[in-house]
């Protein structure tokens, strides 16, 4: 009999409203817009965070990146060639290594231009030369074959390990495990092929202070043997000779709580020895916790838009019930006079407002899921719906009918049944 | 027009005069309050209505028969006095309560029909019946039964804006009639209706008074007054007459 009931007072609902189409479908627009809107904003709120989180973390959250950077140059533009000698050197790595108690791996990666060809296919990626500790450190994956080992390096083997995209490339039709490929002007045993850094099939972008896909990897030694410390770039009319110890030096730290203290120290040491600022530090765990920052505030921003707009909808709502009930002050004074008591004139105007706002809601729910997709497909953003924005979107929309609605239903019930009766 | 005892009264029924009484009023007085003055609009009243009576309540405008209505049905109360319905003091009961009365006991009609125009005709019949607290089973038949009894027949699917008057009426006295309520009243229940539709309907409230429905109507046109057994006439918040017709 309760479910009876409860039925007959929706439909009665329904077909009150229907009476008014034209003022429920305008009433039902607005709270349509405000749910569809929170839905669309957190999909894609929460999908900008999350790319940028996973690309932060795929630097690794316990490390400290020390990069070399390229002074300022004095502008004697004049000489044909240059040489600038910067950066990073190996008395900074040895220094690291040996200092600080927190560090659990230091990792040395020198960045060579050279050209890297098999058969009539040749690519010019990253070369990085480095030492077996770099794949534990970056928490980088083998997809096939192995990573460097230090036997690699101790003996200054002529082998090298393929970034994936590198190994589709230059190898499309088969594995390049032990094939011999050219890198400048001598040949490596590819030993091993590395996983991407994200998911096969996905977009890749780079995240600040992440360098583009794609490398092929080295032993340190064997990279010094071949290629020296000098690097020559030609460019228009002139030729700019490079000389860098190292580009970059990885310091796994063993727990994050000490990072932003190694952070300090490794600045407060190169600082003295590096009085041009030739080098960068990079902390992926500062840049984490200021993207959780900047996602707190945007949240901030979602949540105060989202309640301004359910507001507008909501006080939309309590206008048109608020009319209604006056347009049918008569019809409240008969169904008095019939038997009806204070609940059941309640009950008729709450279930009024919760269709119109849960029919907004519903509709503003689909909408909202389909903004996101319109959004992915016409930018290479990925938004994220995560279950719990349709289910808070329509918990919000109930609430909002109920909130908005139970003054005019409470207003329609106090009427005095002699009053509502007489009124025209 | 005398033997309405076998119609209604429990077996050991007395004569007509000593019949239960449905609805009593005893020195009830209504006082508005205007800033500071008041107004009497029922100053003094006692009488009893029993049950298979058919009054009819008349007086010029001002004299407190709406006041009287509003009271009877309960959707009033009085400032002072007593009223009882069927033997219970309406002073002891909340608001909830004295809605599950009015839905039990009273059948409203009103002058302007006051149906509910998103409703059908059945659904408007059945509109008391869900306000009970159980509405019990087969209301439909029972709702086809009183809508052929009044004369609605076939129209039972239709809105109330595709009847006429007289059929919105029918509506109306079949809405009322629902609950089996123990009161009918009728304010002004012909007012808006024609010459011949309001003999239609008079002869409607004939029949129910035959079959044993205590009825009340509220007019102030003579010839309706003069189709009920008895007639009180208000004046300035009193009874002034009461007379008996047959």
């Amino acid at each position: 009999m309760i479910k009876n009931s409860f039925l007959r007072t929706f439909s009665l609902g329904v077909k009150s409203l229907l009476l008014h189409k034209l003022r429920s479908g305008l009433t039902t627009l607005g709270m349509l817009f405000g749910v569809s809107s929170v839905v669309a904003m957190l999909a894609i709120g929460e999908g900008a965070s999350k790319e940028a989180q996973e690309q932060i973390k795929r630097l690794g959250s316990n490390n400290i990146i020390l990069r070399s950077v390229k002074p300022l140059e004095e502008s004697n533009s004049n000489q044909t060639t240059r040489v600038s000698v910067y950066g990073l050197t190996d008395a900074d790595f040895d220094r690291i290594e040996e200092t600080y108690p927190w560090v659990k791996d230091v990792v040395p990666v020198r960045v060579l231009q050279q050209e890297v060809r098999f058969g009539e296919r040749a690519i010019n990626p990253r070369v990085l030369a480095t030492t077996d500790t770099y794949q534990e450190v970056t928490g980088r994956e083998v997809l096939e074959g192995r990573f460097l080992t230090n036997l690699d390096v101790e003996t200054v083997a002529n082998v090298c390990v393929l970034g994936y995209e590198i190994a589709r490339y230059l190898f499309p039709f088969k594995s390049p495990l032990n094939e011999r490929i050219k890198i400048g002007a001598d040949y490596f045993t590819v030993v091993g092929v590395m996983l991407p850094r994200v998911p096969i099939g996905e977009a890749n972008q780079a995240a600040p202070g992440e360098e583009v896909t794609g490398e092929v990897i080295l032993p340190m030694t064997t990279g010094r043997k071949w290629f020296g410390d000098m690097q020559v770039k030609i460019r228009a009319g002139s030729r700019d000779m490079e000389q860098v110890d190292l580009h970059e030096i990885i310091v796994g730290v063993d727990r994050s709580e000490n990072v932003p203290a190694a952070a300090a120290a490794a600045r407060e040491m190169l600082d003295r020895t590096h009085r041009d600022r030739d080098y960068e530090i990079i902390v992926p765990l500062e840049l984490l916790l200021r993207e959780q920052e900047t996602k707190r505030i945007f949240k901030i921003v979602l949540a105060s838009i989202a309640g301004i707009s359910l507001l507008v909808g909501g006080i939309g709502i309590m206008n048109v019930m608020l009319a209604t009930v006056t347009e049918r002050t008569r019809e409240i004074g008969v169904r008095r006079a019939l038997g009806a008591k204070k609940k059941h004139i309640v009950m008729q105007f709450l279930v009024e407002t919760v269709v119109l706002s849960v029919g907004g809601g519903v509709l503003g729910i689909a909408l909202g899921l389909a903004i996101p997709e319109v959004v992915a497909y016409y930018t290479d953003m990925a938004p994220v719906v995560t279950p719990a924005a349709p289910i808070l979107a329509f918990a919000i929309s109930v609430g909002t009918g109920l909130l908005f609605g139970m003054y005019p239903a409470w207003r329609a019930a106090n009427m005095d049944p002699v009053e509502a009766l007489r009124h025209e | 027009m005398d033997d309405t005892s076998t119609a209604v009264a429990a077996p050991a029924a007395p004569a007509a005069s000593e019949k239960r009484a449905v609805a009593e009023l005893r020195n009830v007085a209504r006082v508005y309050r205007m800033g500071d003055n008041e107004v009497r609009a029922l100053d003094d009243v006692s009488c009893k209505f029993r049950e298979g009576e058919y009054w009819a309540i008349m007086g010029s405008s001002g004299s407190g028969k709406s006041t009287m209505l509003n009271l009877l049905g309960c959707i009033d109360r009085p400032t002072g006095g007593e009223y009882f319905v069927s033997g219970t003091p309406v002073s002891s009961l909340d608001d909830d309560a004295l809605s599950e009365l009015r839905g039990k006991h009273i059948g409203f009609i009103f002058q302007s029909f006051n149906l509910i125009p998103q409703l059908n005709v059945l659904e408007n019949i059945l509109v008391p019946r869900f306000y009970l607290d159980d509405p019990g089973s087969g209301l439909e038949e029972k709702a086809r039964g009183i809508a052929e009894r009044v004369g609605l027949g076939s129209r039972i699917d239709h809105k109330p804006r595709e009847l006429s008057g007289g059929q919105q009426q029918r509506v109306a006295i079949a809405r009322a009639l629902i609950n089996d309520p123990s009161l009918l009243l009728a304010d002004e229940a012909t007012g808006n209706l024609d010459t011949q539709t309001t003999e239609e309907i008079l002869q409607l409230f004939d029949e129910l008074h035959r079959d044993g429905m205590t009825i009340l109507l509220v007019t102030h046109e003579d010839e309706v007054g003069s189709r009920a057994e008895q007639v009180m006439r208000l004046k300035d918040g009193n009874i002034e007459s009461i007379t008996r017709n047959r």
